[in-house]
């Protein structure tokens, strides 16, 4: 579309902190909701002092042009123009969203390096962390039960109200349900739900709350924190209010107003949504796609359509909730296999054919393969050579959800079949979401025409759920042809780029300083095991201490012994950031002692020169060095200095 | 000799077996346990070799074996021959004649969505088959909010709320609406279709009990479903019924421990258009003591003076309903849905809810317009008036005065469903299948005429069988959506012409011959 390209030259520039000011203005009730309108003008004010830590300074700092010095001060007049308070103002909060690049270094092309995808190594932390692992959870029960004993006998009675019959209505909530949540969680509950402001970009701004009844609510400070995102699935830095996307997107309210007020098959169809369909099917490369306004749905209701009673879905143990709660809507019978495990998925396919139906030994009216992209609590890949090699010597189907990995992967950021350079037409239903990558909302299904046309007239989230709003269609269509280069040429190659080097760059990094890092190389998920349940909230104290936001996992998300911090890389981020994250990680690693890392998983201090990693067996055989594995704990120096050249070598 | 060897090393190989065996700590108690045991009761010692025997057998055994008692052997070359001959059929079946004659004629909009649509064959349209009621689309002072709120947010939230999703924007907007309807709390979802899909599940848990009108719609049969509760059914509308269905509940659970009990119901039925009676459900509630999830997805922003729904329309405090779902995607022309109730059950909802909890949260820029339309509507509620002016006008050219069809909708639901009338179907001896195809044919006359409407979609609930008992047959009807965006004349027009394009379609000559004995 020529008119947003247009667009994009005369980007308005009016500044940020007005705007944050006017936006509440008009409403009637902000007074009594949170004082919003106090909190966001706070911020503003406040906005004004505060610089980003480390958001690097133009190319001529103020602070360092002092009135005194009138020499350098005429050479910058003369060179630069140097930037007025505004154009500062306004510079600063565009590398707020979107850090700029400090190097051409700092740039990769993501893709599998030939042969079969290797399962990541699995490091286990020393068996004292193991047990004291248990051992917490077993005292944490204890403690809880204990409060619970106390509580409701002398306790505060309010609390547990909602367990108790009261008034001849059984409790909303089973006691044992929600023993988890009234004891273990709530006592971290303050890492969780954290509010924010403005932008989820490079850094996302929070809105301080502290808690005086250990949890049960909060109060906010009026105070506000801008923190580096390592929580957002912002993977392409797609979260903008400026640029290009925004501008379109703001042409589009303009033009098309914010809805479409109708499902897709009464009047929700828009030249626009079917533009956007078309754009979705180019670029994952099938022939026909369909949208949706929320990507859980998008699987939810995807299943049912798909497959019925008669029929199998094998579906991987790690899939996401809505892949879940779809194949139990559908009505076929589940079987689910070992996490990326393809013996154990080849030894499932085996059975459920040659068995056929429980019962009745009819033979299976379809089987249907369901796997994700890439696992979001893991950080893995899904080995889908080895699953296409599978279902096609079993005539199966194979259903894909790309949530994370469309945009996230390969060189051309088309997802798990870029990355691994597979025909996308080998993939029957490639499903994927636009919450992530592309900075919007909702998510789609890229398939074969035919099956395109029969979902749109049986699909019920399409038959009778709203139609994906115009602007968040603009926000889709926007970012997918600045990927593609269409808009703004150029700069969607750099954010792959940048993503798949600050992906490996901090992976490196991370392995290098003795952490247990889950998950494939070159994914842009970085987990990192911390075990005991006191860490997860620890961790998440220290990190926001020192400014960073992180998500923290924990039980009933991940088994109950793995807790872990989970970091989402971003284009958005630069060397920078990921150099800042990496100095708080050792520091709060040592403070923790979550440097678990034996070794074996890589992060092996560099070999001696002259001898390349292909010759690595053969030196360690010459040097009596087989077999033995040192923990690594390099030195943060260390890591900087190595890590930018490394990151691009085959990681070990 | 050969043999005599063999005997002394087996001996010598028990006996450095025993003396092993009588090393290990505890051996000597085991011992003398066995050899008491066997002096006095010998059958009692072979029993128990025999349960050890099997408890070991039990704990080598594959896993599955356990599962599938008729499992059968098959060997490898069986398996691979099996593979071999399998046949799946194909992912999808051909689309329908139907379908795809509704595929084909499926209207497109270029451009905005407004009582006036353009569609890509470069007509304009009166366009009554979208919700935009209020024709808030067009609101110029929402459009601003939002892109105000655009140039600070961003657009989408790239997170669920537990993890950074939650932004201020959500807090207000939740307070906005909890204000509004004057609940504790509530909170947003993502998306109004799902919202209530989730928000079943979130409470209702296996062994509790639901009793559903027959006719809810397809969110909340999904609901119901993922829920694994016992549900129970009424008629559709009678609330004699679900009086006799919840006394008998209430009888049989009489000497069980107690579990949650629920009535889910609509305030207006998205697939039939009435109007539920609030003040009775909550009488039977209070008597029986169930919780009510009312899902307000059609009559937020349409029903009582200022749009507050069925709780404002009738006079009932909305604390006496457990849970209020709706929707800001439909008249709001924003997007994503809500539930509103008492903190509780709010809270609960932010950890149980899967499409709450599984999702990313809703783009900002749209909660503020929900708020922005929230505040358009309480500032403005003579468009309520007006739309309820043009429901008259649009309904009086249609139920009284068409001889083939009857609307079933609530006088004031701006969602005319219009069926076929009971006499007319029965005369021609029209199967359901020949109905949709007629209304089919009317929504394309009337089409072609310049009056944008469409059939209800009942299908998905008619064809889903996943609910014992639950089977509903969804009436095919024709849905003509009202809009206050329209003049009188033009909705007096499109009226007239929609009931020409029926008449015209009913009257066609192929048509007739459909049913034999012509009317
Ligand atoms: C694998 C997977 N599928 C689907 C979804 C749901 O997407 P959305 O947030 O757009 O509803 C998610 C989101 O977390 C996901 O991780």
């Amino acid at each position: 579309m020529p008119q947003s390209e247009a667009k994009a030259e005369r980007r308005p520039s009016r500044s940020g902190g007005s705007r944050l000011a006017q936006l509440f203005s008009s409403s009637p009730k902000s007074k009594d909701t949170l004082t919003a309108q106090q909190a966001l003008q706070a911020m503003h004010n406040q906005q004004q002092g505060i610089a980003p830590p480390t958001a690097p300074l133009p190319t001529i700092s103020l602070s360092t042009a002092t009135a005194g010095d009138v020499n350098s001060d005429e050479l910058t007049t003369m060179l630069f123009q140097p930037p007025s308070a505004d154009e500062a103002r306004k510079r600063r909060r565009v590398e707020a969203q979107f850090g700029p690049l400090l190097s051409p270094r700092h740039l990769y092309v993501s893709a599998h390096r030939g042969g079969p995808l290797e399962a990541p190594v699995e490091d286990e932390p020393p068996y004292y962390f193991v047990l004291t692992t248990y051992i917490s959870y077993l005292i944490l029960i204890f403690c809880g039960h204990a409060r619970d004993f106390f509580g409701k006998r002398f306790g505060n009675k309010k609390h547990y109200d909602s367990l108790k019959e009261s008034n001849g209505y059984a409790p909303l909530n089973d006691d044992f349900d929600n023993f988890y949540v009234r004891r273990l969680k709530m006592r971290i509950d303050d890492c969780f739900a954290r509010p924010t402001t403005g932008v989820p970009g490079r850094f996302i701004t929070l809105i301080d709350r502290k808690s005086e009844d250990f949890n049960r609510s909060y109060k906010f400070t009026g105070t506000f924190t801008e923190t580096l995102n390592m929580s957002s699935y912002n993977y392409l830095g797609f979260a903008q209010s400026e640029g290009p996307c925004a501008d379109a997107v703001e042409e589009c309210v303009r033009k098309y107003g914010l809805t479409s007020c109708s499902p897709r098959a009464d009047s929700g169809t828009s030249d626009l949504a079917l533009e956007v369909e078309r754009e979705i099917a180019q670029f994952v490369g099938k022939p026909a796609a369909m949208v949706f306004s929320m990507g859980f749905v998008t699987n939810a209701g995807s299943f049912p359509a798909l497959v019925s009673k008669g029929c199998l879905i094998i579906s991987d143990e790690l899939n996401h909730a809505s892949i879940r709660i779809g194949a139990r809507l559908s009505g076929a019978v589940i079987r689910s296999f070992k996490h990326n495990n393809m013996a154990d998925l080849e030894k499932i396919l085996r059975e459920a054919i040659a068995q056929g139906q429980p019962r009745t030994h009819r033979p299976w009216r379809k089987i249907l393969i369901a796997v994700e992209g890439l696992y979001s609590m893991e950080g893995t890949m899904v080995d889908l050579p080895g699953v296409i090699a599978l279902k096609n010597k079993y005539k199966c189907s194979l259903y894909v959800d790309e949530a994370h990995s469309i945009g996230a992967l390969g060189p051309r950021g088309r997802g798990v079949c870029d990355y691994f350079g597979v025909d996308p037409a080998e993939v029957e239903i490639l499903m994927g979401t636009l919450t992530k990558s592309f900075g919007a909302n909702g998510g789609y299904i890229a398939a074969d025409k035919h099956i395109i046309d029969k979902l749109k007239s049986t699909n019920a989230a399409t038959l009778l759920g709203e139609a994906p709003a115009p602007s968040v269609l603009m926000q889709i269509s926007a970012s997918l042809r600045i990927i593609s280069g269409d808009l703004a040429p150029g700069q969607g190659e750099e954010r792959l780029q940048r993503i798949a080097f600050n992906s490996r760059y901090l992976r490196l990094g991370l392995k290098r300083l003795g952490f247990i890092v889950a998950g494939h190389d070159d994914s842009p998920i970085i987990p990192i095991m911390l075990y005991h349940p006191a860490k997860i909230s620890a961790f998440s104290h220290e990190m926001l201490k020192r400014k960073i936001s992180v998500v923290v996992v924990g039980y009933p998300a991940t088994p109950l012994i793995s807790s872990r911090a989970r970091f989402c890389v971003s284009s958005a981020h630069n060397k920078d950031d990921m150099d800042r994250l990496l100095a708080a990680c050792d520091e709060v690693g040592d403070i923790l002692q979550i440097k678990y890392s034996t070794g074996m998983a890589g992060g092996a201090e560099p070999l001696p020169a002259g001898v390349s990693p292909e010759m690595e067996k053969e030196w360690r055989r010459a040097n009596g060095l087989e077999g033995i594995i040192k923990p690594p704990r390099w030195r943060l120096e260390d890591v900087i200095a190595a890590g930018e050249a490394d990151a691009k070598k085959t990681l070990r | 000799m050969d043999l005599h060897d063999a005997q002394v090393q087996l001996t010598g190989w028990l006996h450095e077996a025993a003396t092993a065996f009588h090393k290990v700590p505890g051996s000597a108690v085991l011992i003398r346990y066995i050899r008491s045991s066997y002096q006095n009761d010998p059958v009692r010692s072979a029993l128990e070799l025999i349960l050890v025997v099997f408890f070991i057998r039990y704990l080598l055994a594959p896993s599955y074996s356990t599962s599938k008692q008729n499992f059968i052997k098959l060997t490898e070359d069986e398996i691979d021959e099996l593979v071999d001959d399998w046949q799946p059929e194909p992912l999808v079946s051909p689309q329908t004649a139907l379908e795809e004659a509704e595929a084909e004629k499926l209207p497109i909009l270029v451009g905005p969505t407004g009582p006036k649509s353009k569609l890509a064959n470069g007509r304009t349209v009166t366009n009554l088959a979208s919700y935009n009621f209020f024709n808030l689309n067009a609101n110029e002072q929402i459009k601003e909010k939002a892109i105000q709120t655009l140039r600070t947010y961003g657009v989408g939230p790239c997170g669920p709320p537990q993890f950074y999703g939650t932004q201020d924007v959500h807090m207000k907007t939740e307070a906005d609406i909890a204000k509004f309807l004057g609940t504790e709390g509530c909170i947003v979802y993502a998306q109004a279709f799902s919202t209530i899909s989730s928000v079943i599940p979130a409470f209702c848990k296996r062994g509790d009990i639901i009793v559903a009108d027959r006719a809810v719609n397809y969110s909340i049969r999904r609901g119901l479903e993922v829920s694994r509760s016992n549900i129970k059914w009424y008629n559709h509308g009678d609330l004699d019924d679900l009086e006799r269905v919840m006394r008998k509940v209430v009888q049989e659970q009489a000497k069980k421990k107690l579990t949650r009990r629920f009535i889910v119901t609509e305030a207006l039925f998205e697939m039939t258009g009435d109007c539920n009676d609030l003040p009775r459900l909550v009488d039977l509630k209070e008597k029986y003591k169930f919780r009510i999830i009312l899902d307000e997805t059609w009559s937020f922003g349409v029903l009582g003076r200022s749009g507050r729904g069925l709780t404002e329309a009738q006079n009932v405090d909305p604390t006496q309903v457990d849970m209020i779902v709706g929707s800001l995607a439909g008249p709001l022309c924003a997007g994503g849905g809500f539930c509103a109730g008492p903190h509780d059950v709010v809270e609960h909802q932010r950890l149980s809810a899967a499409s709450f909890t599984f999702s990313a949260a809703l783009p900002a820029m749209l909660a503020m317009t929900a708020s922005e339309s929230l505040n358009v509507l309480q500032s403005n509620p003579e468009i309520l008036l007006q739309l309820r002016e043009n429901i008259r006008l649009l309904r009086a050219q249609l139920d009284p005065r068409s001889d083939w069809v009857i609307c079933t909708s609530a006088p004031e639901n701006p969602v005319m469903i219009l069926v076929l009338k009971a006499d007319v179907v029965n005369a021609r001896r029209l199967t359901n299948e020949d109905q949709e195809r007629l209304l089919q044919e009317c929504v394309e006359e009337s089409l072609a005429n310049g009056v944008l409407i469409t059939r209800l979609k009942g299908w998905p609930i008619t064809a889903n069988t996943g609910l014992k008992d639950g089977n509903f047959s969804v009436p095919p009807a024709l849905k003509v959506c009202v809009t206050s965006g329209l003049s009188k004349k033009d909705v007096e027009k499109a009226g007239t012409t929609i009931r020409h394009a029926i008449t015209k379609v009913m009257t066609k000559k192929t048509n007739n011959k459909l049913g034999l004995p012509s009317a």
